[in-house]
């Protein structure tokens, strides 16, 4: 138990120092890695308690591939940072409040004193995950595949609000592409692999 | 493991300092291997691609030229390595080992045999997903922190193939999961070694996520045909064109250890681990073993090799076009298949059932 504790704590910090270093980072590049680092080590966190399948869904969902495309799309934009920081003292006051009504709601949803409660105990001694899959495929289906939908649909709109035909773009066609055979494309010309060269004549003429 | 348990209850008697130094050991057990492979893999790849181009391949360091790759692993560890001036020194420095770090994190739940296993972990699959998904950081960072052109349109590059074909790789393993019904690696094996020999690996019932699942691999481990990162054609080296010396070898480690993983895992999951192919019944070829997972990802070691002498590069939209329009569609397709196969009990020892 010590050594979960000690763990708990040292990953807690790094977790609170990352958090940080995400709202006052410079350079925004440096703020994605350190949100990275926040999700990780929110997920050695989970570990400990043996939350295994939320802890390892979380860096493959979030760090593999929601933070890969922010990044991306981080490093694209070439974002100018001095104009950035100029709100930043104005805005701080909303910001604190917004922080401060979070904490409280999670404080009131937890309750103060679950907070001194240890590890919950595994419900089947084994895998949360077969048991995370029954309660989602049994009891929680329909919110489930409702969730599901609904993901979906954002993703079909988001293709369809940004998608748009740019006049004078070319595009190439797959399937003609794939199509394509080698005759349509090269000419074989058949030449004699030994070919009449004249040759040096054997004795030089006298010049 | 048995003929290691009086060294094993000999350093656990230390308490948890013991524990602690039974695993750093079971690591270098698999660590020190792993990095010796890829050295003389890295050999076999210049003997066979020189075979294929009709030449020698490396043959005069040592016998056959089996301590090529040691002089250029030295000679590339002795070199000067450069920071570029304008790059971000810190994370300069750090993404080589950003890259190497889940390249090795994931074999901690490779099993080698039935009890030879450093984490028998429940979630042992999903584990390897998030480790292999982690590992394009290394790439992505590598670029930005360059500070060059070339090496900022490898990192994109790279960032949109891997992420695209990690999620036709990961389809293909839900296939695997339904049919075994675990999500341990060990338990994934021992599903397939039903009555029918080799014809009750998963290699047949699910063939097309097995093929979806190889040519993923060998997309996101950024190899030939599939090498946009690198792109030596195009944009010089890619990602690492700035690196050099150590780091450069750091790169270079990873991603041949990725790709050994990559063989590992095809014949884990589709072609029965160490598994025989021969009935049991036979002496000395039907007993299953880890010399037969071996030589399973030495084929597809050697497949990797293969690919990379025979095939062009596919251009960029090209690969997009393979993993969202044909990869993935086929690879959801299977999966109601192989559930419809389930249903309907076709694999009967499911590990979990």
């Amino acid at each position: 138990m010590t050594i979960n504790l000690i763990l708990f704590y040292v990953f807690s910090a790094i977790l609170v120092l990352s958090a940080l270093g995400v709202v006052g980072a410079k350079n925004s590049v440096h703020a994605v890695l350190l949100l990275v680092l926040c999700f990780f080590t929110t997920s050695a966190l989970w570990l400990l308690i043996q939350a295994e399948f939320l802890a390892i869904v979380l860096v493959l969902v979030y760090v593999g591939a929601v933070m890969v495309l922010f990044l991306f799309v981080v490093m694209m934009l070439d974002i100018k940072i001095e104009p950035l920081r100029e709100g930043f003292i104005r805005y701080l006051p909303v910001g604190v409040l917004v922080a401060a009504v979070m904490l409280a709601e999670m404080l009131l949803l937890i309750g103060v004193h679950n907070l001194q409660v240890a590890a919950p105990a595994d419900p089947a001694g084994a895998s949360n995950t077969a048991w995370l899959g029954m309660a989602l495929f049994t009891q929680f289906l329909l919110p489930f595949e409702v969730a599901a939908l609904i993901l979906t649909v954002a993703v079909v709109a988001a293709v369809m609000l940004t998608l748009r035909k740019r006049s004078g773009a070319r595009y190439q066609n797959p399937s003609q592409q794939v199509a394509v055979k080698a005759s349509e494309r090269i000419r074989i010309v058949k030449m004699p692999s030994i070919a009449k060269m004249p040759i040096a004549p054997k004795t030089e003429a006298a010049p | 493991m048995s003929v290691f348990d009086p060294l094993r209850n000999f350093i656990l008697g230390y308490g948890d300092i013991g524990l602690v130094v039974w695993l750093v050991v079971c690591i270098l057990c698999i660590a020190v291997p792993v990095i010796l492979a890829v050295a003389f893999y890295v050999w076999w790849e210049r003997k066979v691609l020189g075979w294929m181009h009709v030449r020698m391949g490396p043959n005069s360091v040592g016998p056959a030229g089996l301590a090529q790759t040691f002089a250029d692993v030295f000679k590339l560890l002795f070199k000067e390595y450069l920071l570029p001036a304008k790059s971000s020194k810190l994370l300069f420095v750090l993404a080589p080992l950003i890259a190497l770090v889940p390249a090795f994190a994931a074999w901690a739940v490779v099993p080698f045999d039935q009890r030879v296993v450093l984490s028998n972990a429940n979630a042992g699959l999903l584990y390897l997903l998030a480790m292999t998904s982690m590992g394009v950081y290394g790439i992505i960072i590598a670029g930005w922190a360059s500070n060059s052109k070339y090496a900022m349109l490898g990192a994109m590059r790279s960032a949109a193939q891997v992420v695209s074909y990690e999620i036709a790789a990961g389809m293909a393993l839900v296939g695997v999961l339904i049919c075994a019904g675990s999500l341990n690696l060990t338990d994934i094996v021992n599903a397939q070694s039903g009555a029918y020999g080799i014809f009750s690996w998963f290699w047949l019932p699910l063939l097309p996520l097995f093929v979806i699942y190889f040519v993923s691999g060998v997309a996101e481990t950024n190899r030939l045909p599939f090498d946009m990162a690198e792109g030596e054609s195009e944009i010089v080296a890619g990602f690492h064109v700035e690196y050099s010396g150590a780091p450069f070898a750091v790169f270079f480690l990873t991603e041949y250890a990725n790709m050994i993983l990559i063989s590992f895992l095809a014949s884990v999951l589709f072609l029965g681990g160490w598994l025989s192919p021969f009935p049991e019944s036979w002496p000395l070829l039907g007993v299953p073993g880890w010399w037969w997972l071996f030589a399973k990802a030495f084929f597809f070691a050697f497949l990797y090799l293969w690919f990379r002498a025979a095939f062009p590069r596919y251009r960029y939209d090209q690969i997009m076009r393979l993993g969202w329009k044909v990869f993935i569609p086929i690879a959801l397709a299977w999966i109601g298949v192989a559930g419809v196969l389930v249903y309907f009990g076709w694999f009967g020892l499911g590990g979990a059932r």
